[in-house]
Protein backbone atom coordinates (compact mmCIF):
# COMPACT_ATOMS: atom_id res chain seq x y z
CA UNK A 1 0.00 0.00 0.00
CA UNK A 2 1.53 3.27 -1.09
CA UNK A 3 1.10 6.27 1.14
CA UNK A 4 -0.62 9.28 -0.39
CA UNK A 5 1.78 12.18 -0.80
CA UNK A 6 1.83 15.73 0.52
CA UNK A 7 3.97 17.77 -1.83
CA UNK A 8 4.90 21.39 -1.19
CA UNK A 9 5.71 23.27 -4.37
CA UNK A 10 8.29 25.99 -4.81
CA UNK A 11 7.48 28.23 -7.78
CA UNK A 12 10.79 29.99 -8.31
CA UNK A 13 11.46 33.20 -10.25
CA UNK A 14 14.73 35.10 -10.17
CA UNK A 15 16.03 33.05 -7.29
CA UNK A 16 13.01 33.56 -5.02
CA UNK A 17 9.97 31.47 -4.16
CA UNK A 18 6.87 33.28 -5.42
CA UNK A 19 3.17 32.59 -5.53
CA UNK A 20 0.45 34.22 -7.63
CA UNK A 21 -3.23 33.85 -8.36
CA UNK A 22 -4.25 32.30 -11.69
CA UNK A 23 -0.48 32.33 -12.41
CA UNK A 24 -0.33 36.17 -12.06
CA UNK A 25 0.35 38.87 -9.45
CA UNK A 26 3.32 37.07 -7.96
CA UNK A 27 4.33 37.74 -4.39
CA UNK A 28 7.47 36.75 -2.55
CA UNK A 29 7.49 33.64 -0.37
CA UNK A 30 11.10 33.35 0.63
CA UNK A 31 14.38 31.71 -0.21
CA UNK A 32 14.16 28.37 -2.05
CA UNK A 33 16.93 26.67 -0.08
CA UNK A 34 15.51 27.73 3.29
CA UNK A 35 11.99 26.75 2.26
CA UNK A 36 13.13 23.36 0.96
CA UNK A 37 15.01 22.61 4.16
CA UNK A 38 11.97 23.57 6.20
CA UNK A 39 9.66 21.28 4.24
CA UNK A 40 12.07 18.36 4.43
CA UNK A 41 12.41 18.86 8.18
CA UNK A 42 8.63 18.99 8.57
CA UNK A 43 8.25 15.65 6.80
CA UNK A 44 7.10 16.48 3.26
CA UNK A 45 6.83 13.36 1.09
CA UNK A 46 8.38 15.05 -1.90
CA UNK A 47 9.30 18.50 -3.14
CA UNK A 48 8.58 20.12 -6.49
CA UNK A 49 10.66 23.03 -7.77
CA UNK A 50 9.29 24.88 -10.79
CA UNK A 51 11.37 27.56 -12.45
CA UNK A 52 8.41 29.62 -13.61
CA UNK A 53 10.51 32.35 -15.18
CA UNK A 54 12.55 29.79 -17.10
CA UNK A 55 14.56 31.42 -19.80
CA UNK A 56 17.54 30.18 -21.70
CA UNK A 57 19.84 32.71 -20.02
CA UNK A 58 18.81 31.69 -16.52
CA UNK A 59 19.46 27.93 -16.95
CA UNK A 60 22.84 27.84 -15.25
CA UNK A 61 21.69 29.97 -12.30
CA UNK A 62 18.65 27.74 -11.90
CA UNK A 63 20.75 24.58 -11.97
CA UNK A 64 23.04 26.00 -9.29
CA UNK A 65 19.95 26.69 -7.19
CA UNK A 66 18.64 23.16 -7.86
CA UNK A 67 21.91 21.75 -6.55
CA UNK A 68 21.71 23.83 -3.38
CA UNK A 69 18.11 22.77 -2.82
CA UNK A 70 18.90 19.09 -3.49
CA UNK A 71 21.64 19.24 -0.85
CA UNK A 72 19.03 19.98 1.82
CA UNK A 73 16.66 17.15 0.86
CA UNK A 74 16.27 13.51 1.87
CA UNK A 75 13.08 13.04 -0.12
CA UNK A 76 12.34 12.71 -3.84
CA UNK A 77 12.82 15.96 -5.71
CA UNK A 78 11.14 17.04 -8.95
CA UNK A 79 12.47 19.91 -11.04
CA UNK A 80 10.60 21.60 -13.86
CA UNK A 81 10.57 24.77 -15.90
CA UNK A 82 12.46 25.26 -19.13
CA UNK A 83 13.24 21.59 -19.74
CA UNK A 84 13.01 21.16 -23.50
CA UNK A 85 15.30 18.26 -24.32
CA UNK A 86 16.86 15.04 -23.05
CA UNK A 87 20.03 17.09 -22.43
CA UNK A 88 18.17 19.67 -20.31
CA UNK A 89 16.65 16.84 -18.29
CA UNK A 90 20.05 15.21 -17.85
CA UNK A 91 21.46 18.47 -16.52
CA UNK A 92 18.65 18.74 -13.95
CA UNK A 93 19.14 15.12 -12.86
CA UNK A 94 22.89 15.64 -12.50
CA UNK A 95 22.17 18.76 -10.44
CA UNK A 96 20.31 16.57 -7.96
CA UNK A 97 16.75 16.14 -9.26
CA UNK A 98 15.17 12.69 -9.06
CA UNK A 99 12.48 13.51 -11.61
CA UNK A 100 11.96 16.19 -14.21
CA UNK A 101 8.70 17.91 -15.09
CA UNK A 102 7.96 19.03 -18.65
CA UNK A 103 4.97 21.04 -19.77
CA UNK A 104 5.04 23.31 -22.84
CA UNK A 105 7.82 21.28 -24.45
CA UNK A 106 5.70 18.11 -24.25
CA UNK A 107 2.82 19.81 -26.05
CA UNK A 108 5.09 21.16 -28.78
CA UNK A 109 6.99 17.88 -29.12
CA UNK A 110 5.04 14.93 -27.63
CA UNK A 111 7.85 12.57 -28.69
CA UNK A 112 10.02 14.27 -26.06
CA UNK A 113 8.08 12.37 -23.38
CA UNK A 114 9.04 9.04 -24.95
CA UNK A 115 12.65 10.10 -25.41
CA UNK A 116 12.88 11.12 -21.74
CA UNK A 117 11.33 7.81 -20.66
CA UNK A 118 13.78 5.87 -22.83
CA UNK A 119 16.75 7.83 -21.52
CA UNK A 120 15.95 7.94 -17.81
CA UNK A 121 12.99 5.62 -17.15
CA UNK A 122 9.32 6.50 -16.86
CA UNK A 123 9.71 7.06 -13.10
CA UNK A 124 11.76 10.16 -13.94
CA UNK A 125 9.20 11.73 -16.21
CA UNK A 126 6.54 13.99 -14.75
CA UNK A 127 4.35 15.85 -17.19
CA UNK A 128 2.78 19.01 -15.86
CA UNK A 129 -0.58 19.79 -17.42
CA UNK A 130 -2.10 23.23 -16.85
CA UNK A 131 -5.84 23.26 -17.43
CA UNK A 132 -8.46 25.99 -17.82
CA UNK A 133 -12.20 25.46 -18.28
CA UNK A 134 -13.19 27.18 -21.52
CA UNK A 135 -15.97 26.60 -24.02
CA UNK A 136 -17.34 23.65 -22.06
CA UNK A 137 -14.09 21.72 -22.03
CA UNK A 138 -10.88 21.38 -20.07
CA UNK A 139 -8.37 23.10 -22.31
CA UNK A 140 -4.64 22.46 -21.96
CA UNK A 141 -2.72 25.71 -21.58
CA UNK A 142 0.99 26.28 -22.17
CA UNK A 143 3.76 28.86 -21.68
CA UNK A 144 2.92 29.46 -18.05
CA UNK A 145 -0.81 29.49 -18.75
CA UNK A 146 -0.65 32.26 -21.35
CA UNK A 147 -1.53 30.29 -24.46
CA UNK A 148 -4.41 27.94 -25.16
CA UNK A 149 -3.88 24.75 -27.16
CA UNK A 150 -6.41 22.64 -29.06
CA UNK A 151 -5.78 19.78 -26.62
CA UNK A 152 -8.47 18.50 -24.27
CA UNK A 153 -6.95 17.68 -20.89
CA UNK A 154 -8.22 14.15 -20.24
CA UNK A 155 -7.38 12.79 -23.68
CA UNK A 156 -3.99 14.53 -23.51
CA UNK A 157 -3.27 12.87 -20.17
CA UNK A 158 -4.13 9.45 -21.62
CA UNK A 159 -1.80 10.09 -24.52
CA UNK A 160 0.96 11.12 -22.11
CA UNK A 161 0.58 7.83 -20.24
CA UNK A 162 0.93 5.91 -23.51
CA UNK A 163 4.01 7.92 -24.40
CA UNK A 164 5.81 7.04 -21.17
CA UNK A 165 4.91 9.68 -18.60
CA UNK A 166 5.39 8.31 -15.09
CA UNK A 167 3.21 10.84 -13.34
CA UNK A 168 0.86 13.71 -14.14
CA UNK A 169 1.04 17.00 -12.28
CA UNK A 170 -2.41 18.39 -12.95
CA UNK A 171 -2.95 22.08 -12.25
CA UNK A 172 -6.29 23.80 -12.46
CA UNK A 173 -5.52 27.36 -13.50
CA UNK A 174 -9.08 28.31 -12.60
CA UNK A 175 -8.33 27.42 -9.00
CA UNK A 176 -4.63 28.35 -8.80
CA UNK A 177 -3.99 30.64 -5.85
CA UNK A 178 -7.72 31.08 -5.12
CA UNK A 179 -7.74 28.82 -2.04
CA UNK A 180 -11.24 27.64 -3.03
CA UNK A 181 -10.18 24.02 -3.21
CA UNK A 182 -8.91 21.78 -5.98
CA UNK A 183 -11.00 21.17 -9.09
CA UNK A 184 -12.36 17.83 -7.93
CA UNK A 185 -14.19 16.98 -11.14
CA UNK A 186 -11.02 17.47 -13.13
CA UNK A 187 -8.95 15.53 -10.59
CA UNK A 188 -11.37 12.65 -10.53
CA UNK A 189 -11.74 12.46 -14.31
CA UNK A 190 -7.96 12.42 -14.74
CA UNK A 191 -7.38 9.81 -12.02
CA UNK A 192 -9.95 7.51 -13.64
CA UNK A 193 -8.47 7.96 -17.10
CA UNK A 194 -4.94 6.72 -16.31
CA UNK A 195 -3.11 4.16 -14.15
CA UNK A 196 -0.15 6.43 -13.43
CA UNK A 197 -0.33 8.71 -10.39
CA UNK A 198 -2.14 12.02 -10.76
CA UNK A 199 -1.00 14.83 -8.47
CA UNK A 200 -3.66 17.46 -7.88
CA UNK A 201 -2.59 21.07 -7.92
CA UNK A 202 -4.20 24.49 -7.82
CA UNK A 203 -6.60 25.86 -5.25
CA UNK A 204 -5.70 24.34 -1.88
CA UNK A 205 -6.86 26.73 0.83
CA UNK A 206 -7.41 24.40 3.76
CA UNK A 207 -6.44 20.98 4.99
CA UNK A 208 -9.92 19.73 4.10
CA UNK A 209 -9.16 20.59 0.48
CA UNK A 210 -6.16 18.24 0.56
CA UNK A 211 -8.38 15.44 1.82
CA UNK A 212 -11.04 16.10 -0.85
CA UNK A 213 -8.54 15.83 -3.69
CA UNK A 214 -7.10 12.58 -2.33
CA UNK A 215 -10.61 11.21 -1.89
CA UNK A 216 -11.31 12.20 -5.51
CA UNK A 217 -8.51 9.88 -6.62
CA UNK A 218 -5.34 11.96 -6.57
CA UNK A 219 -2.22 10.06 -5.44
CA UNK A 220 -0.74 13.23 -4.08
CA UNK A 221 -1.59 16.83 -3.40
CA UNK A 222 0.57 19.74 -4.37
CA UNK A 223 0.17 22.88 -2.32
CA UNK A 224 1.97 26.18 -2.01
CA UNK A 225 -0.01 28.98 -0.33
CA UNK A 226 -1.28 26.99 2.62
CA UNK A 227 2.25 25.98 3.58
CA UNK A 228 4.07 29.16 2.52
CA UNK A 229 1.78 31.67 4.25
CA UNK A 230 -1.00 30.15 6.29
CA UNK A 231 0.94 28.56 9.09
CA UNK A 232 -0.08 25.04 8.15
CA UNK A 233 2.71 22.55 8.65
CA UNK A 234 3.19 19.27 6.85
CA UNK A 235 2.72 17.54 10.19
CA UNK A 236 -0.65 19.18 10.78
CA UNK A 237 -1.73 18.23 7.26
CA UNK A 238 -0.61 14.66 7.80
CA UNK A 239 -2.44 14.26 11.08
CA UNK A 240 -5.59 15.83 9.59
CA UNK A 241 -5.50 13.39 6.65
CA UNK A 242 -4.83 10.41 8.90
CA UNK A 243 -7.88 11.32 10.99
CA UNK A 244 -9.92 11.37 7.78
CA UNK A 245 -8.84 7.77 7.15
CA UNK A 246 -6.39 8.55 4.35
CA UNK A 247 -3.24 6.42 4.16
CA UNK A 248 -0.33 8.75 4.80
CA UNK A 249 3.10 8.22 6.31
CA UNK A 250 3.22 8.33 10.11
CA UNK B 1 35.74 4.53 6.78
CA UNK B 2 32.64 3.89 4.69
CA UNK B 3 33.25 3.63 0.95
CA UNK B 4 30.37 4.41 -1.41
CA UNK B 5 31.14 2.69 -4.69
CA UNK B 6 31.04 4.96 -7.74
CA UNK B 7 30.44 2.73 -10.74
CA UNK B 8 28.90 5.22 -13.12
CA UNK B 9 25.30 5.06 -11.94
CA UNK B 10 23.11 7.91 -10.74
CA UNK B 11 22.13 8.90 -7.26
CA UNK B 12 25.49 8.72 -5.52
CA UNK B 13 25.81 12.15 -3.93
CA UNK B 14 22.51 11.73 -2.08
CA UNK B 15 23.75 8.49 -0.50
CA UNK B 16 26.91 10.19 0.76
CA UNK B 17 24.82 13.09 2.10
CA UNK B 18 22.38 10.78 3.90
CA UNK B 19 25.25 8.89 5.55
CA UNK B 20 26.70 12.22 6.68
CA UNK B 21 23.29 13.17 8.08
CA UNK B 22 23.38 9.85 9.95
CA UNK B 23 26.64 10.99 11.53
CA UNK B 24 28.92 8.85 9.37
CA UNK B 25 31.02 10.60 6.74
CA UNK B 26 31.61 8.44 3.69
CA UNK B 27 33.95 8.55 0.72
CA UNK B 28 32.77 8.23 -2.85
CA UNK B 29 35.27 6.12 -4.75
CA UNK B 30 35.77 4.36 -8.07
CA UNK B 31 39.04 2.78 -6.92
CA UNK B 32 38.83 -0.98 -6.20
CA UNK B 33 41.76 -0.70 -3.76
CA UNK B 34 39.91 1.87 -1.66
CA UNK B 35 36.83 -0.39 -1.66
CA UNK B 36 38.93 -3.38 -0.65
CA UNK B 37 40.44 -1.55 2.31
CA UNK B 38 37.19 0.09 3.49
CA UNK B 39 35.81 -0.81 6.87
CA UNK B 40 32.34 -0.99 5.32
CA UNK B 41 30.96 -0.49 1.84
CA UNK B 42 27.77 0.79 0.21
CA UNK B 43 26.85 -0.16 -3.35
CA UNK B 44 24.13 2.30 -4.42
CA UNK B 45 22.50 2.60 -7.78
CA UNK B 46 19.82 3.69 -10.15
CA UNK B 47 20.26 2.42 -13.67
CA UNK B 48 20.34 -0.57 -15.95
CA UNK B 49 21.29 -4.02 -14.59
CA UNK B 50 23.19 -5.20 -17.66
CA UNK B 51 25.34 -2.10 -18.00
CA UNK B 52 26.04 -1.96 -14.26
CA UNK B 53 27.07 -5.65 -14.15
CA UNK B 54 29.55 -5.08 -16.98
CA UNK B 55 30.96 -1.96 -15.36
CA UNK B 56 31.51 -3.79 -12.07
CA UNK B 57 33.35 -6.56 -13.90
CA UNK B 58 35.63 -4.49 -16.13
CA UNK B 59 36.58 -1.98 -13.43
CA UNK B 60 37.44 -4.65 -10.87
CA UNK B 61 34.98 -3.03 -8.46
CA UNK B 62 32.83 -6.16 -8.50
CA UNK B 63 35.71 -8.32 -7.26
CA UNK B 64 36.54 -5.75 -4.60
CA UNK B 65 32.93 -5.77 -3.37
CA UNK B 66 32.97 -9.60 -3.29
CA UNK B 67 36.15 -9.55 -1.18
CA UNK B 68 34.56 -7.16 1.31
CA UNK B 69 31.66 -9.59 1.67
CA UNK B 70 33.84 -12.67 1.99
CA UNK B 71 35.98 -10.92 4.62
CA UNK B 72 32.78 -10.50 6.66
CA UNK B 73 32.86 -6.72 6.55
CA UNK B 74 29.49 -4.91 6.38
CA UNK B 75 28.18 -4.37 2.86
CA UNK B 76 24.96 -2.58 1.95
CA UNK B 77 23.37 -2.59 -1.50
CA UNK B 78 20.70 -0.06 -2.38
CA UNK B 79 18.11 -0.68 -5.13
CA UNK B 80 20.10 -1.70 -8.23
CA UNK B 81 23.17 -2.20 -6.01
CA UNK B 82 21.20 -4.75 -3.99
CA UNK B 83 19.92 -6.47 -7.14
CA UNK B 84 23.51 -6.88 -8.29
CA UNK B 85 24.18 -9.06 -5.21
CA UNK B 86 22.08 -11.79 -6.87
CA UNK B 87 23.16 -14.09 -9.67
CA UNK B 88 21.17 -12.35 -12.38
CA UNK B 89 18.07 -10.42 -13.37
CA UNK B 90 15.21 -10.68 -15.83
CA UNK B 91 16.14 -7.11 -16.77
CA UNK B 92 19.30 -8.33 -18.48
CA UNK B 93 19.25 -12.08 -19.15
CA UNK B 94 22.81 -13.29 -19.51
CA UNK B 95 24.36 -10.55 -17.40
CA UNK B 96 26.09 -12.00 -14.35
CA UNK B 97 25.50 -10.38 -10.97
CA UNK B 98 27.93 -10.75 -8.08
CA UNK B 99 26.31 -13.96 -6.82
CA UNK B 100 26.55 -13.05 -3.13
CA UNK B 101 23.01 -14.29 -2.59
CA UNK B 102 21.16 -17.24 -4.02
CA UNK B 103 18.13 -16.20 -6.03
CA UNK B 104 17.53 -13.86 -8.90
CA UNK B 105 15.78 -10.63 -9.70
CA UNK B 106 12.39 -10.71 -11.41
CA UNK B 107 9.96 -8.19 -12.87
CA UNK B 108 6.61 -7.37 -11.26
CA UNK B 109 3.83 -9.40 -12.87
CA UNK B 110 0.79 -7.34 -12.02
CA UNK B 111 -2.01 -5.34 -13.54
CA UNK B 112 -0.89 -2.44 -11.34
CA UNK B 113 1.31 0.24 -12.81
CA UNK B 114 5.01 -0.66 -13.11
CA UNK B 115 7.40 0.79 -11.98
CA UNK B 116 6.29 0.68 -8.38
CA UNK B 117 6.99 4.23 -7.22
CA UNK B 118 6.28 5.74 -3.86
CA UNK B 119 6.32 5.43 -0.10
CA UNK B 120 5.54 1.80 0.74
CA UNK B 121 5.07 0.34 4.19
CA UNK B 122 7.89 -2.04 5.11
CA UNK B 123 7.28 -4.90 7.56
CA UNK B 124 10.06 -7.00 9.10
CA UNK B 125 9.87 -10.79 8.79
CA UNK B 126 10.61 -13.21 11.62
CA UNK B 127 14.27 -13.20 10.51
CA UNK B 128 14.19 -9.40 10.24
CA UNK B 129 12.99 -9.04 13.81
CA UNK B 130 16.18 -10.74 14.96
CA UNK B 131 18.53 -8.67 12.80
CA UNK B 132 20.09 -5.66 14.59
CA UNK B 133 19.68 -3.37 11.58
CA UNK B 134 16.07 -4.28 10.82
CA UNK B 135 14.69 -5.26 14.25
CA UNK B 136 13.84 -1.64 15.17
CA UNK B 137 11.49 -1.55 12.15
CA UNK B 138 9.00 -3.41 14.27
CA UNK B 139 9.13 -0.79 17.01
CA UNK B 140 8.72 1.89 14.34
CA UNK B 141 5.40 0.28 13.40
CA UNK B 142 4.42 1.56 10.03
CA UNK B 143 7.80 2.44 8.58
CA UNK B 144 7.47 3.83 5.07
CA UNK B 145 10.37 3.85 2.64
CA UNK B 146 10.65 5.35 -0.82
CA UNK B 147 10.62 2.74 -3.59
CA UNK B 148 11.28 3.23 -7.32
CA UNK B 149 11.62 -0.08 -9.16
CA UNK B 150 10.24 -2.55 -11.69
CA UNK B 151 12.22 -5.56 -10.44
CA UNK B 152 12.68 -7.22 -7.06
CA UNK B 153 14.62 -10.20 -5.68
CA UNK B 154 12.90 -13.59 -5.68
CA UNK B 155 13.65 -17.29 -5.20
CA UNK B 156 15.86 -16.66 -2.19
CA UNK B 157 15.82 -18.62 1.08
CA UNK B 158 13.24 -17.43 3.56
CA UNK B 159 15.84 -16.60 6.19
CA UNK B 160 17.46 -14.10 3.79
CA UNK B 161 14.28 -12.02 3.56
CA UNK B 162 14.40 -9.50 6.40
CA UNK B 163 11.46 -7.31 5.42
CA UNK B 164 8.70 -7.19 2.85
CA UNK B 165 6.42 -4.66 1.25
CA UNK B 166 3.24 -5.27 -0.68
CA UNK B 167 2.47 -4.44 -4.29
CA UNK B 168 -0.21 -6.81 -5.50
CA UNK B 169 1.57 -9.41 -3.35
CA UNK B 170 4.45 -9.37 -0.91
CA UNK B 171 7.96 -8.88 -2.20
CA UNK B 172 11.35 -8.85 -0.46
CA UNK B 173 12.47 -5.30 0.17
CA UNK B 174 15.25 -5.88 2.70
CA UNK B 175 17.50 -8.91 2.22
CA UNK B 176 20.45 -10.03 4.26
CA UNK B 177 22.91 -12.82 4.85
CA UNK B 178 26.02 -12.67 7.05
CA UNK B 179 27.56 -9.24 6.75
CA UNK B 180 25.65 -8.38 3.58
CA UNK B 181 22.44 -6.32 3.54
CA UNK B 182 20.36 -4.97 0.69
CA UNK B 183 17.37 -2.68 0.42
CA UNK B 184 15.11 -2.49 -2.60
CA UNK B 185 14.07 1.02 -1.52
CA UNK B 186 16.13 4.17 -1.23
CA UNK B 187 17.02 4.96 2.40
CA UNK B 188 18.72 8.14 1.19
CA UNK B 189 15.33 9.36 -0.09
CA UNK B 190 13.33 8.08 2.87
CA UNK B 191 13.94 10.94 5.26
CA UNK B 192 14.25 10.15 8.99
CA UNK B 193 13.37 6.45 8.61
CA UNK B 194 16.04 6.07 5.92
CA UNK B 195 18.70 8.01 7.80
CA UNK B 196 18.02 5.90 10.91
CA UNK B 197 18.46 2.71 8.89
CA UNK B 198 21.74 3.97 7.42
CA UNK B 199 22.93 4.85 10.91
CA UNK B 200 22.18 1.32 12.15
CA UNK B 201 24.06 -0.10 9.18
CA UNK B 202 27.02 2.20 9.83
CA UNK B 203 27.17 1.14 13.49
CA UNK B 204 26.47 -2.55 12.91
CA UNK B 205 28.98 -5.21 13.85
CA UNK B 206 27.96 -8.42 12.07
Amino acid sequence: MLARRIIPCLDVADGRVVKGIHFEGLRDAGDPVEQAARYDREGADELVFLDIAASYESRSTTLAMVTRVAETLFIPFTVGGGIRSVEDAGAALRAGADKVAVNTAAVRDPELVSRLADAYGTQCVVVAVDVRWANDRWAVMVTGGRDATPLEAISWISELEDRGAGEILLTSMDRDGTRQGYDLQLTSAAAQAVDIPVIASGGAGSLAHLAEALEAGAHGVLAASIFHYDGHTIASARSFLRDRGIAVRP
Amino acid sequence: MIAVVDYGVNNLASVVRALAAAGHPATLTADPEVVRRAERVVLPGVGNYGRAAITLRVTGLGDAVREVASAGRPLLGICLGQQLFFTGSEEAPGAAGLGLFPGRVVRFQTSLHVPHVGWAEVMPTVAGRRHPVTAPLLAEAGSFYYHVHSYYPAELPEECVLATADYDGKFATIVGQGSVLGTQFHPEKSQDAGIALLRRFAEWTP
